[in-house]
């Protein structure tokens, strides 16, 4: 078994009604002890108001040497962008 | 000043003198934890514990009304003029002994303060409903740490064990009642601390057997903090840290 704890990414809501964003990462022996570096190392200055754990091995992540075929053809549309529409006056600020 | 005064003012200074000297002590970690994220943690108790401190001696100064400030009676007061038990300026030892002490201390303020936050003093009450908060996250994380370490390898689980046979004997105090306690009861200002002791061994004797640890038997009490009758000679030492540059430049300020 490895000495050292596993790493956590930390995710803070900072106000009710926004997601929860990611801050950082930290160490930890186990989920609750995550949450409680968490609250010591990342709200010092008021920042949240809830706080989501994630052991970093748990998360999968998309390959940076696939750029290309992930998000290059989605360059080429941008239809898929809703500014070539005509709003109303009437809608007023959108 | 009268007798109800003089009791009040010994009350409140028990109250943050305690939290001067443990906040002073935990502040001692502060950049030498074992791990980046128990370094902060204790500094933030150890904040907690200053921002304790000044409130509680704020007031203490207040009632005294000789005109002394919180920062005189911290920064200016001898080892004999100190009412903190002698648990919180024992010196750190270990860090299983610094986070030992930190939970025996933290159990009896979360015991303590709720108490304090309906007293019939409001100053009193609202100081305590404000630190009762903060003692109950203190307590949630050094009783984990505790059964952490407790319950974790055979290394970790003996210095444990050591740190509570050695912290034990420090445990009676909080509970030795004497007159100034009578009067604190009689007012409604504060609970008689011996009425809070079977609560207290319920919550540790929860919390040591996770961590697989032994109660000591022995009832043994080391007493003289919080009457200021004897101090341990680790307070003068922990002064001089604490106080020196008061004591060299003195009124010096930022």
């Amino acid at each position: 078994m490895s000495k050292e704890w596993p790493l956590w990414e930390i995710f803070i809501r900072g106000q009710h009604g926004l997601s929860h964003r990611h801050v950082g990462s930290l160490h930890a022996p186990d989920a609750e002890m995550a949450i409680k570096n968490a609250r010591d190392v990342y709200t010092r200055r008021n920042e949240g108001v809830s706080i989501w754990v994630v052991e970093a091995n748990n998360i999968a992540a998309s390959a940076p040497s696939e750029k290309g075929p992930l998000y290059e053809p989605s360059e080429s549309k941008i239809y898929r962008h809703p500014t070539f529409y005509d709003i109303p006056d009437d809608v007023g600020h959108m | 000043m009268d007798q109800d005064k003089t009791q009040l003012t010994e009350f409140l200074l028990r109250m943050g003198d305690n939290a001067l000297i443990l906040g002073h002590r935990t502040s001692e970690w502060c950049g030498h934890a074992p791990v980046l994220e128990e370094d902060i943690a204790l500094a933030n108790t150890a904040l907690d514990l200053m921002g304790q401190t000044q409130l509680w001696l704020t007031y203490a100064a207040e009632v005294m009304g000789d005109g002394k400030t919180a920062d005189d009676l911290a920064f200016l007061r001898d080892v004999w003029d100190f009412r903190n038990l002698l648990l919180v300026e024992l010196p750190n030892g270990d860090f299983g002994q610094t986070l030992m002490r930190q939970f025996l201390f933290d159990a009896f303020q979360s015991i303590h303060l709720p108490r304090l936050a309906k007293s019939s003093d409001p100053r009193v009450a609202e100081i305590a409903e404000k630190a009762s908060k903060e003692a109950a996250y203190h307590v949630e994380r050094s009783a984990d740490t505790v059964v952490g370490l407790g319950d974790g390898t055979e290394e970790s689980h003996n210095r444990m064990q050591a740190a509570l046979d050695r912290l034990w004997p420090y445990i009676g105090e909080m509970f030795a009642s004497d007159p100034v306690d009578a009067a604190m009861a009689e007012a409604g200002i504060a609970p008689d601390p011996a009425n809070l002791r079977t609560e207290y061994d319920a919550l540790v004797g929860r919390v040591l057997a996770e961590a697989t640890l032994t109660v000591p038997e022995s009832t043994f009490a080391h007493k003289g903090g919080r009457t200021g009758q004897t101090h341990t000679e680790h307070l003068g030492h922990l002064l001089t840290q604490m106080q020196w540059l008061q004591r060299a430049y003195p009124g010096a300020t930022w």
